[in-house]
């Protein structure tokens, strides 16, 4: 990425002390004011090795550390900005793409130490690939398609109205995932290593494929307590489905397009969102309750499991977030929790 | 934290070797009662809390010790006498003298090099017979399960679940492929570092 230099790099001086004004190439007349601006020299090592990987020189003082990362890419083209790490300190953290070379504690020549994050993959790559897994496997199962059950049972359909209705959660929650990927999200990191694609969606693809294959079962056994269990359950799904929605429409009005501010989220108009008053993640809490509204309405062991996976797991990310967000705001409502109100 | 983790799998083990002894080995007793005091040992030995070895490490072996007593050897009558039982038996009471008394001796601060060099030498065979043990008993376990349908829930059921113990087992002799490896390995780099003191450059994440 090439600076326009309004004024042409006439030094290659590797001190603080400005140049006086009338030295250099002498393009403009004498009495004319120039600034010389400090230029600074980046070196790159490798984290491990300390090896010398890249030298830059004629670096501006207010380059990004994303425009140097875009400069070693073309010494080193295997290694694109996404997966490198650049730190100050060999074991210490990442410098963010957004730091700005002259307000770090560098000298004139700034040593950076190089990581290799591995293969990366866009966030909205992975989003979409282990979501659209489940849609489309579920659908296999509902439709009963040769070599899952027994060949009698080849293209039949369910006599159970609950199945059916399962099967429209299931799908609506997953196309409501992909469009929210889509159109809602405002992703904060633009990448994730590339093994985490194959992580993921065996969690995702595997629990659909094992859920599917009990609930479409031709000797699926309807809910206990019938048509009651069945509403009941559907409408904890419903609600926690549109309460999960509004977390998320709420948390991308908090963000502007484009940037990567953070702020406290507050209860807006939309009731559902005033699960914030009690919790740090109420996104997590609707999506843990529409899980087990749905294993109360297909009343499937698997499904039950997955809820409890996926509990952990959200309440893992929900106590984490809930961290973050005590150390960066001094006055962070007290009475909130990670993920249930009052509990955890 | 993990004080406790090590304790608890300490007492899980003194039940584990009891169980064992009893349904096993009624006419060992002289081993019986040499490893039942080991085991007490091994309370004692984490109640001061220096088990060195990583949590995970103890937990694959102490789930697939438990595995192997409890849902193999205790519940499938028929195979107590095969001789992959007897087989594994000795490994594991091989390896776990050796372990203890190397566990002791350091905690004494007297280690002779031969009970350190046992400790890290022995394992190289010992793993492998022991894991061809296991795996035979488990493939001679295999034709009773799947003639009486134990610890198995069939289709339809008011939960709508199923579990089938055979395909279970098949599964795990299966899982031995990536997990044994892992362990050996592990053991090998752990012996050049004691052993020989080479340095070993881990992969940080």
């Amino acid at each position: 990425m090439e600076h326009h230099h309004p004024t042409p790099l006439t030094l290659e001086s590797s001190g603080w002390a400005p140049s006086w004004p009338w030295s250099g190439s002498g393009e403009k007349g004498p009495g004319t004011l120039r600034i010389c601006r400090t230029i600074l020299q980046v070196e790159i090592l490798d984290a491990k090795t300390r090896e010398k990987l890249c030298f830059l020189d004629k670096v501006e003082p207010h380059a990004t550390i994303a425009e140097i990362k875009n400069l070693f890419t073309k010494t080193h083209p295997q290694w694109y900005p996404a997966r490198q790490s650049l730190r100050l300190d060999p074991k210490g953290k990442s410098l963010k793409d957004e730091d700005v070379l002259q307000k770090l504690p560098v000298g004139t020549t700034a040593t950076f130490y190089f990581r290799d994050l591995g293969a990366q993959i866009s966030w909205v790559t992975v989003f979409l690939t282990e979501y659209a897994g489940p849609l489309f496997i579920y659908l296999l199962f509902y439709f009963r398609v040769p070599f899952i059950y027994g060949h009698k049972y080849d293209f039949t359909s369910s006599r159970h109205t609950v199945v059916h209705l399962a099967c429209i959660c299931h799908s609506f929650h997953y196309v409501k995932r992909l469009l929210e990927t889509l159109f809602v999200h405002r992703f904060s990191h633009g990448t994730m290593p590339l093994r985490n694609i194959f992580k993921n969606c065996t969690y995702y693809w595997g629990f659909a494929a094992w859920m599917a294959y009990y609930i479409n079962h031709p000797l699926y056994t309807p809910p206990t307590y019938g048509a009651q269990q069945v509403k009941l359950a559907l409408a904890i799904f419903v609600i926690c489905q549109l309460g999960n929605f509004s977390i998320h429409m709420a948390l991308r009005d908090l963000r502007p397009a484009g940037s990567k501010t953070r702020k406290i989220p507050y209860p807006t108009k939309n009731p559902f969102t005033w699960l914030f008053l009690l919790v740090s993640c109420p996104n997590y809490t609707y999506e843990v309750g529409s899980w087990i509204g749905f294993a109360i309405m297909t009343q499937c062991v698997p499904v039950a499991l997955f809820s409890l996976v996926g509990f952990t797991q959200m309440t893992i990310w929900a106590k984490g977030k809930h961290r973050s967000y005590l150390k960066e705001f001094r006055d962070y409502p007290p009475l909130r929790m990670p993920i249930i109100p009052f509990l955890l | 934290s993990s004080r406790w983790l090590v304790l608890a799998i300490a007492m899980v083990r003194f039940y584990m070797e009891k169980g064992t002894h009893k349904g096993l080995y009624k006419s060992i007793q002289k081993t019986l009662k040499f490893f039942q005091t080991f085991a007490l040992l091994e309370i004692v030995h984490c109640l001061i809390g220096i088990v060195p070895t990583s949590v995970i490490v103890a937990g694959v072996q102490v789930s697939s010790r438990i595995f192997m007593v409890w849902l193999i050897t205790h519940s499938i009558k028929p195979i107590q006498n095969e001789e992959s039982v007897v087989l594994f038996l000795v490994v594991w009471t091989v390896t776990e003298i050796t372990r203890y008394s190397f566990y002791t001796f350091s905690l004494l601060d007297h280690l002779p090099y031969f009970i350190k060099w046992a400790r890290y030498n022995f394992f190289i065979i010992l793993y492998p017979v022991g894991v061809v043990g296991e795996l035979l008993t488990i493939y001679a376990a295999l034709p009773y399960v799947k003639k009486t349908g134990m610890f198995s829930i069939r289709l339809p059921n008011k939960y709508n679940v199923s579990f089938d113990y055979y395909y279970f087992l098949l599964i795990t002799m299966a899982s031995y492929i990536p997990l044994f490896p892992q362990l050996y390995f592990h053991m090998l780099r752990q012996r050049r570092k004691v052993l020989h003191g080479e340095v070993i450059v881990e992969k940080d994440d």
